[in-house]
């Protein structure tokens, strides 16, 4: 299994939804994919929803925390959902817990930016 | 004490293939009913050490090969990921959370601090210009039939 991404901008805020395994593999495309539209520049916020992310190892974490960078540099924000059990505790080991929102749906991700 | 069930395997050091290692493996140790967060945990520390010896050990020199030998009894699992590349040139900075040497490729440095929460015990020999070998070692709940 690999790595589905879906990307789609809505009013400002970029939603990645990853379906399969994210790991140093599958992460490059993620990395390109994501950066392509950042760098567009009509993206303000990001949501990353991992509902159906069945995997994720520390390269993972490594473009995460890149898109975070990038993101929060230019002012914006980053919120992760629907995070499961396993990967939880990736962000925790790597303290990216303290820094980056975390919400249970994509709705109040939604919600907390404003645009929902 | 029942004999150790063994297995080995050895690979291209491709990228695409740090998600059949870590399959393999646990296809390898399905018969010993774990709960699907130990199964999980095993992958996950399978999957840092075999993207560490690609990208740090082999600096991703697809044409060079990466081993996994694996065994288990009831009372363990042991795993040892090895490659014949560069080696880790400081073993107590590569262990420390978020270190990594490759900032540039998004590293996130958490490899060897998930091995060690994910499984436990780690050992690691490394050589320069002779590789790194990592041996991973869950411990399985002796009387775990008896809780069901």
């Amino acid at each position: 299994m690999s790595l589905l991404i879906d990307l789609e901008v809505v009013s400002g805020v970029l939603i990645v939804r990853l379906r399969g395994e994210l790991d140093h593999h599958t992460a490059e495309s993620l990395r390109q994919q994501m950066e392509e539209k950042i760098l567009k520049g009509q993206v303000q916020n990001i949501i990353l929803s991992l509902e159906h992310l069945h995997f994720m190892d520390s390269s993972g974490l490594g473009v995460i925390l890149g898109r975070y960078k990038q993101i929060t540099s230019r002012g914006g924000e980053m919120i992760v959902c629907s995070v499961n059990p396993l990967i939880r505790r990736l962000f925790e080991l790597s303290g990216l817990f303290k820094i980056i929102k975390i919400r249970e749906s994509e709705g109040e991700a939604l919600q907390l930016l404003g645009v929902a | 004490m029942e004999k150790r069930n063994q297995m080995k395997i050895e690979f291209s050091a491709r990228s695409e293939n740090e998600a059949f290692a870590r399959v393999a493996v646990a296809s390898f140790v399905s018969k010993l009913n774990l709960t699907f967060d130990e199964l999980e945990e095993i992958k996950t520390a399978v999957s840092e050490a075999v993207t560490n010896a690609i990208i740090h050990g082999y600096e991703e020199d697809a044409d060079q090969f990466v081993t996994i030998a694996a065994s288990y009894d009831d009372e363990s699992i042991e795993i040892m990921i090895e490659d014949k590349g560069i080696g880790i040139e400081n073993i107590d900075e590569a262990r420390q959370p978020l270190f990594t040497t490759k900032p540039e490729l998004e590293r996130s440095g958490m490899g060897f601090t998930i091995m060690e929460n994910f499984m436990d015990s780690i050992e690691i020999l490394t050589g320069k210009q002779i590789g790194t070998r990592i041996v991973l070692k869950k411990n399985l709940v002796k009387n775990k039939a008896f809780c069901n």
